[in-house]
């Protein structure tokens, strides 16, 4: 099942008229290109032509996204979602990791306990772990080892007495780098977790 | 052709030390996969859009341009209004083709006919027609959008206006329709896009990662990451998401494509802190570690229309594009430096994108002769394309 596969009749049609005028001295024959300029060809018999734009109408996010469609059990929006993101408060906690590793470096224990005693004494909120990579791995794959140091930091909170339940994970792969540089210096500052802190919306 | 490439693993096997290529030029020595000369074709009539396109189709399927003298097919022609053109094959002293086009747009009309061209020389389907759909990233901050252009990059399209990160856009096998990753919502969440009627959907929105949607060849299903379980693992749902499976368990998998016969996932995994390619059934089972020595760090594979190839990433000091025999039957080739390869239905063209400066574009690649031309640009950097078929 090929998207070109409406061409295969013209194909064929090109086949044929081989077949039946030999190849020696064929006559020139024209062949019609399906295409938003002909006039012989109805739109169903162009295979390729897209839309005008992404039928996304409405200017506002949110429009054109059905969040009921996917029979799968797909995410609504839950109580982590409108919470009000700090990323300052525990700024200063952020860990770093080693090249191509999810393993949390023994020297970071200060920061998790920090980050930790943070959540007990503001049991109203909710931690985001931002998972981040140098750019030196393939964009999925960093975008995996991203959400694994994230998660790695989840249950090294988790040893600590913060329930996962508290905790979301995100990973950025390679795209949100903290430092823009190509160098040592800069991929050991982009190899991160980020912990922001979520406060409870305004009236909840 | 096909069974020229089967007659020579063998020969690959034996090339394959000096294979490791970074180099720039079109032209290649060495072929690892097959066979070792591209097919040279002479051109003379056309002038404009119509020779750009006729260089640029054909050269990413195995021919390369000379002079009448040195070339086994002649291709005369016009493109002056439209195109039309004839092909004669010089050794056998026969014209092969006489055609002439009209409709849609000249380019068009050339595609059309390096189509007939590559069908009447490699017995094959050309890919001129075809699509790809990409992300690109404007500026470095990590917003992107998808994009679907023509494969050679003309004609993009913008197809999402996010104003988020976006990722891995993948295509149902013969529709007009993308799954892609956006975190448009705040999280990674993986998107159904109808092209024809703009609408979408979320098919995977859980708590933590969803990405790399790959549809399987009957369109039926869907492979793709996600870690709400605690690791990012390769988990396989119906195509709206429901009838969620997951089928890998191992601390960090990435990157899933389906086998042609849809029986297998193929996937980047770490086995004993080492990265490597793996295969699992696609209803669940055991995984199978796939050999990819000399070409070490593989991730992104995707298996060829054909069965015969899984092309992948090698990260070596730099990303390499590699291509290796499905049934581990030669080693993996080292092919041009890049990433994120994508098969064109035609199974010996890939789409990949390469580092130009910091910024990355997007290529198209003839596996079998290692010439390999950039696509047009959309302004910033594009990367992690995918061929429609």
């Amino acid at each position: 099942m090929k998207i070109n596969q409406i061409i295969l009749p013209l194909a064929l049609a090109l086949a044929t008229t081989l077949a039946t005028t030999g190849c020696k001295h064929t006559p020139v024959k024209t062949t019609p290109i399906p295409g938003p300029t002909s006039k012989n060809v109805n739109d169903a018999g162009n295979p390729i032509t897209l839309p005008p734009g992404d039928k996304m109408d409405g200017g506002g996010p949110g429009t054109g996204v059905d969040t009921k469609l996917g029979g799968g059990g797909t995410a609504p929006l839950d109580e982590f979602d409108g919470m009000i993101k700090d990323p300052a408060a525990l700024a200063a906690n952020t860990i770093h990791f080693a090249f191509d590793s999810a393993a949390i470096k023994k020297g970071e224990q200060s920061n998790l306990d920090a980050v930790a005693a943070a959540l007990k004494n503001n049991t109203s909120d909710k931690l985001l772990i931002e998972g981040n990579c140098d750019e030196r791995g393939t964009e999925e794959y960093n975008r995996a080892l991203g959400e694994r140091r994230a998660l790695a930091a989840r249950e090294a909170l988790a040893k600590l007495g913060v329930s996962p339940d508290r905790i979301r994970t995100i990973s950025y792969g390679k795209d949100k780098p903290a430092d823009p540089g190509h160098d040592d210096s800069a991929w050991s500052k982009n190899r991160r977790d980020d912990f922001v802190v979520l406060h409870p919306k305004a009236g909840a | 052709m096909k069974k020229i490439i089967l007659l020579t693993i063998g020969l690959a096997i034996a090339t394959l030390t000096g294979a490791r290529a970074q180099e720039i030029n079109i032209q290649s020595e060495i072929n690892v996969l097959g066979q070792n000369k591209p097919i040279p074709v002479a051109l003379s009539g056309f002038t404009g859009e119509g020779a750009e396109v006729l260089k640029f189709d054909l050269t990413v399927q195995g021919f390369s341009f000379v002079s009448p003298d040195a070339a086994q097919y002649l291709i005369n022609g016009s493109d002056a209004g439209s195109v039309s053109g004839t092909l004669t094959d010089k050794f056998a002293k026969r014209q092969l083709l006489s055609r002439s086009y009209n409709g849609a747009s000249l380019r068009r009309q050339a595609h059309a006919f390096a189509d007939d061209i590559v069908q009447a020389v490699l017995n094959l389907k050309g890919i001129g027609q075809t699509k790809i759909a990409f992300k690109t990233q404007p500026s470095g901050n990590g917003v992107g959008e998808i994009y679907v252009a023509d494969f050679d990059g003309y004609a993009a399209q913008r197809v999402t206006k996010d104003g988020a990160i976006v990722a891995k856009p993948t295509w149902v096998p013969g529709k007009l329709a993308i799954y892609y990753t956006s975190y448009w919502r705040g999280n990674p969440d993986i998107y159904f896009h109808s092209l024809s009627s703009g609408q979408r959907s979320v098919i995977a929105g859980y708590s933590g990662l969803n990405t790399s949607a790959a549809v399987s060849p009957d369109g039926s299903k869907v492979a793709m990451v996600l870690s709400k379980t605690g690791s990012p693992n390769i988990w396989v749902a119906n195509a709206d998401g429901s009838n969620l499976k997951r089928i890998t368990v191992g601390d960090e998998d990435s990157s899933p494509c389906w086998s042609p016969d849809g029986q297998w996932i193929c996937f980047a995994t770490k086995h004993n802190e080492r990265r490597r390619l793996a295969k699992v059934p696609a209803g669940g089972g055991t995984v199978h570690y796939l050999d990819t020595a000399g070409a070490p760090n593989p991730t992104e594979p995707d298996w060829s229309p054909d069965g015969k190839w899984i092309a992948f990433t090698s990260q070596m000091r730099d990303f390499n594009i590699c291509v290796m025999p499905a049934d581990g039957s030669a080693p993996a080739a080292v092919l041009v430096g890049g990433q994120n390869p994508s098969w064109a239905p035609n199974s010996r063209t890939l789409v990949f994108n390469r580092a130009l400066g910091y910024r990355q574009t997007l290529s198209v690649l003839d596996v079998f002769t290692k010439q390999y031309k950039d696509c047009v640009r959309v302004n910033g950097s594009s990367s992690q394309p995918a061929w429609a078929k």
